[in-house]
């Protein structure tokens, strides 16, 4: 077996700025699905997990369900229900791009849903009594007292849930958009090295999910004061 | 049943196509498939879990190093990224004969599984690890202090601790697993996703297939968690491990 290497450095300019950056004539990209994946996904997830902490049962029970129906089901299941369901509601074909974005918001949502509650219900009872007596409202107990506490709280699992996503999104390349993955795919279509292919782009993924993961850790130790002293 | 419609868009809802032969044939394969898939590779996982995630914990430092690096790579990369390279990557590097032997003996499934069991093995170690961290040396201490030799310490007290804190988050992980082995369908296995692509590839009757993949894989997850949790909560220690909220992905 003769490994051949040069195929990357070839193929490089094609597999980074149209597979991981989106920028040729495919609509697509690991970056630009993985950003607004996220930023989506994180909106979806604070309000699933306020809706399934409130005491109104038509708001907590729907959102329970979502959560677990969503954990239960596989991402591909996820992903082949939009994309047979979008273009169906929406009458018209739409791009892999935005069936890719919405599954992917809808999924993690959920997940971040949970990561959420567990981040506001891990801020002591107190916290909420002490703000209902000074008498701060619902929105504004939330958005000045028990928010900015609940997310230092939740800022490891929420980095490890983005890295998920972050992996996540080869899936799109399942359905067709053109992706870090796919990218690879079509130059091993023609160039028949699979091998050093796959590596390239396992350590492409690599160096993005390792550096989050090393930022994370980073964040933890300098927003816990009692960690950094030690 | 027949609905001519949801939300007011024409679609004509025909269930039987779900059990018509052959259909129901491929929707049991499938799921006989996911369940083999699942049940191989997790014993893989598992035993990659124990003994990276043990590695992880000793005071030598290569073998800590080596067992680092396995983990952080493996992880950290998507599990289609290592399905592909184990199906279509690995098998180039492999000797002639060996080759031979897998593409005559399913190489599709063994690639698989060893995407689904090295991938799974990285993140169970971390699991593991975390576990074996959370025992205070204290435990081990006081049980040798009292008189029991060091097997007898780690068979009544150390380990019966350990796996009550470890079975939560092991589920949670196994779960994981479970649901990721729907991505063997992308290298040509016929596990439950892919039957219920095929169906919908066949009568496309998307709507139906996609119900019933879907349906299958929510009674196996909710049934395996609802299990894991009854056995969880017969075999708490009152008192002594607080039962989590509920663990994380």
């Amino acid at each position: 077996m003769n490994f051949d290497f040069g195929i990357i450095i070839s193929n490089a300019k094609f597999v980074l700025l149209q597979g991981l950056l989106g920028i040729g004539i495919f609509a697509g990209g690991t970056l630009r699905l993985a950003i607004p994946a996220i930023l989506g996904g994180f909106c979806l997830g604070v309000i699933l997990g306020l809706a399934r902490l409130a005491r109104r049962p038509w708001i907590h029970y729907p959102a329970a369900v979502y959560i677990e129906f969503i954990r239960g089901i596989p991402l591909v299941m996820v992903i082949f229900w939009f994309w047979f369901l979008v273009p169906v509601f929406l009458r018209r074909p739409v791009p892999e791009y935005w069936v890719a974005l919405t599954a992917f918001v809808c999924f993690e949502g959920a997940y971040i849903g949970e990561i959420v509650r567990a981040g506001i219900q891990s801020v002591a009872r107190g916290q909420v009594d002490a703000a209902t007596a000074t008498g701060l409202g619902y929105l504004q107990m939330m958005w000045s007292v028990i928010l900015p506490q609940a997310i230092r709280n939740m800022i490891p699992s929420l980095v490890t849930q983005f890295i998920v996503l972050f992996k996540d999104t080869s899936l799109a390349s399942i359905i067709g958009m053109m992706d870090l993955t796919k990218a690879a795919q079509t130059v091993t279509a023609r160039e028949l090295r699979p091998f050093e292919m796959y590596i390239f782009i396992a350590v492409v993924y690599w160096i993005f999910t390792y550096s989050m993961s090393r930022f994370s850790q980073w964040l933890e130790i300098r927003m816990s004061p009692e960690k950094a002293a030690s | 049943m027949l609905l001519s419609g949801f939300f007011g868009i024409p679609y004509e809802f025909r269930w039987n196509v779900l059990w018509e032969a052959p259909h129901y044939t491929w929707i049991i394969d499938g799921l006989w498939m996911t369940l083999r898939i699942s049940a191989i590779s997790w014993i893989f996982a598992v035993l990659l879990g124990i003994i990276f995630g043990a590695l992880r914990t000793v005071p030598f430092r290569p073998l800590r190093a080596l067992a680092t690096a396995y983990v952080e790579f493996f992880r950290n990369v998507p599990l289609l990224v290592w399905l592909f390279f184990w199906y279509f990557g690995a098998p180039e590097v492999l000797p002639e004969p060996i080759r031979q032997w897998f593409i005559h003996h399913g190489m599709e499934f063994w690639s698989a599984v060893a995407g689904i069991s090295v991938y799974h093995g990285a993140r169970m170690s971390e699991v593991i690890r975390a576990g074996i961290q959370s025992i205070p040396k204290t435990q081990l201490e006081a049980g040798l202090s009292s008189g029991l030799s060091v097997s007898q310490t780690y068979r009544l007290i150390v380990i019966p601790i350990a796996l009550r804190l470890i079975v939560p988050p092991v589920t949670n992980e196994s779960l994981n697993l479970l649901k990721n082995s729907s991505l063997a369908m992308t290298i040509g296995v016929g596990e439950l996703t892919f039957a219920t692509r095929q169906i919908e590839t066949y009568t496309a009757k998307a709507f139906e297939a996609f119900t019933a993949g879907t349906l299958i894989y929510l009674a196996l997850c909710l049934s395996i968690a609802y299990i894991m949790n009854r056995v969880e909560r017969k075999f708490a220690i009152p008192g002594l491990i607080a039962r989590a909220e509920r663990a994380e992905h």
